[in-house]
């Protein structure tokens, strides 16, 4: 008999431990091109939206993207349609993907901060939300999740908030990230997510300018796994809480790695750019793999610890 | 025009039948089993198989492409031709494949092109420019307007002979006017030297224009056509990481000044009204 990979995220449960990064799977727009084929094979246990900001935004000016060896840069800036658009528009959408729904929400205060989490966590559609404190590409982004300190009392004000799991993006562009990740938990977080892209510039070889028009973003795919590995480990080891591994996970090997390394499920990101289907790819790459290294279970993978 | 059809959900493999140099360019072709027929102006996201992303890392994305024609074999296979010109990693590695390759393909994705009535409901007929690569969505176009029995005029534009290619096999020379910037064959100078021509000796009031080139010929297209009120439709293009609508690279921007156009699913043909400028693919 195959083995299982039914498992669960803080009180979540789920199929399997394949999500999507946020931002890099628009399901709405993916069910108008794939129609209802999405809905029958939806390639991931629980659905992470983009972020949501309160007011609607319209992004960052292109250029948005730039290939690089074995990954890419983006630049987009949460393009989206603000809160209300969000719950009156999207999130019914999204009720019918037929998996958890978490929704990600970034906000430059405390105070709009907890507006979105109130707001969203009293839909009986959400899951759980992801709180981007890390997202390079807009400059608030970097501020809080760069501080324990500041991730620590970001937190200890949305707790009180929501019985809903509260998960915390983690940016990768600090030096010591497993101590805003004690931060995180130190104020409550139910879960860590990491990482996120990787700040990073791409200079016109015409222009020898800026390529991307905010001038920075962020890297992602096969290029950053390696980096992710060790942040990914550096985390679930100071921290109780579980997380969520992704960078540059392309297939069931690469999903195990990060579960080794400590993760309890994985996200897919930039390779659903390449392959719509991925995090199918990688859902029944990872039993092969586990079969093949000998696990009898998912949560043996989980609970092994790396030497 | 046809409505689009909904894409197979993921990449499948196909069949490299033939590929050969044309020109300066090089047109392969693939059978595609399993997919819809595209209409013009869609686009599929292209990726030799294996061996994609293979040295130095790159080409890691795929590469978004309209194809150039689609036709049937005796089988009833669908047959989709590719135009390319060799710019960078992804279609030098496209231009490798030969008979008997694999090439995964995704789509058709986007919105093609409208019937020039519908743009114009004094349409005469429909005037299509196109610039270098950017002939193959016009190729299409063309053969659709010919199905459909509305006349046509085709003007096509060349940097010089090692940058030119498809003429004869995607066109035929009726009604079909070149211009080469290096005075190699046809107008010497640029493709829209021939549109502001036509526009002038025409009534501009049945005029529709269709179009698909380089960004800087696109937006003197625009110009011109918005100059004297003629509706055209653009085919644009922009870096593209996914082609769905997961990405959010391929920003246009809107004429309205709020925000920007997701080319892949709210494009890749776009009305010269509904942008504020077709450079935002510049230097791709």
């Amino acid at each position: 008999m195959a083995i299982s990979l039914a498992t669960d995220l803080c009180g979540i449960k789920l199929d399997d431990p394949v999500l999507n990064g946020s931002g890099t799977f628009d399901a709405l727009a993916a069910r108008s091109v794939f129609g209802d084929a999405l809905i029958r094979d939806f390639p991931f246990s629980a659905y992470v939206s983009k972020t949501i900001t309160r007011s609607p935004r319209a992004g960052n000016p292109p250029h948005r993207l730039w290939e690089t060896p074995s990954g890419m840069i983006n630049s987009i800036g949460l393009p989206g349609p603000g809160l209300e658009g969000f719950l009156e528009r999207d999130l019914p959408r999204m009720a019918e993907l037929g998996v958890p729904l978490i929704v990600s929400v970034m906000a430059d205060s405390r105070e709009v901060f907890g507006e979105l989490v109130e707001a969203v966590a009293a839909r009986e559609e959400v899951a759980g939300i992801e709180l981007n404190v890390s997202c390079p590409n807009v400059h608030s982004g970097l501020i809080v999740g760069e501080q324990p300190a500041e991730t620590e009392g970001l937190m200890k004000a949305l707790r009180p908030l929501t019985a809903k799991p509260l998960i915390v993006k983690l940016t990768p562009n600090v030096a010591n990230p497993d101590e805003v990740a004690r931060g995180a938990e130190a104020g409550g977080a139910d879960a860590l997510s990491l990482i996120n892209t990787i700040k990073a510039v791409a200079i016109d070889p015409v222009t020898t300018r800026n390529w991307l028009g905010a001038g920075q973003g962020g890297l992602s795919g096969h290029a950053v796994r390696p980096i992710a590995l060790a942040q990914v480990r550096a985390v679930s080891a100071a921290v109780s809480i579980p997380t969520v591994g992704m960078g540059g996970i392309a297939d069931g090997e690469s999903a195990l790695e990060f579960i080794l390394a400590g993760a309890r499920v994985v996200a897919v990101g930039t390779e659903n750019f390449r392959d719509p289907r991925a995090g199918i790819e990688v859902g029944e790459g990872l039993v092969r793999a586990l079969e093949r290294r000998g696990f009898g279970s998912l949560a043996e993978a989980q609970d092994s610890t790396l030497s | 025009m046809a409505s689009e059809s909904t894409a197979p959900f993921g990449r499948r493999p196909c069949g490299v039948v033939d590929s050969r140099v044309t020109g300066g360019y090089r047109i392969f072709t693939l059978i595609d089993e399993e997919g819809p027929a595209p209409v013009p102006g869609q686009f599929y996201m292209l990726s030799a198989a294996p061996d994609w992303a293979g040295e130095g890392g790159r080409p890691f994305l795929p590469r978004a492409i309209s194809y150039a024609r689609l036709e049937r074999t005796a089988r009833g296979q669908q047959r989709l031709d590719f135009l390319i010109d060799e710019v960078g990693p992804g279609t030098a590695r496209l231009a490798q494949m030969e008979r008997g390759d694999s090439c995964l393909i995704a789509g058709p994705f986007g919105h093609g092109f409208s019937l020039p009535r519908e743009l114009n409901p004094e349409a005469a007929g429909a005037i299509l420019v196109g610039g270098g690569i950017g002939i193959a969505p016009m190729a299409v176009l063309r053969r659709h307007l010919i199905d459909r029995g509305i006349p046509y005029r085709a003007l096509l534009g060349f940097r010089d002979r090692a940058h030119s290619g498809g003429i004869d096999e995607l066109f035929g020379c009726e009604e079909t006017r070149l211009a080469f910037e290096d005075g190699n064959a046809g107008h010497k100078g640029y493709v829209t030297d021939l549109l502001l021509r036509m526009l002038e000796g025409d009534d501009p009031a049945g005029a529709v224009v269709y179009a698909c080139g380089p960004p800087a010929m696109l937006e003197a297209v625009r110009i011109i056509c918005a100059e004297r009120s003629v509706p055209v439709e653009l085919a644009l293009e922009s870096p593209m990481a996914c082609g769905y609508g997961a990405c959010y690279g391929c920003a246009v921007p809107k004429a309205s000044g709020d925000g920007y156009h997701r080319l892949c699913v709210d494009g890749p043909v776009l009305r010269g009204d509904e942008i504020s400028t077709a450079l935002a693919g510049v230097g791709i």
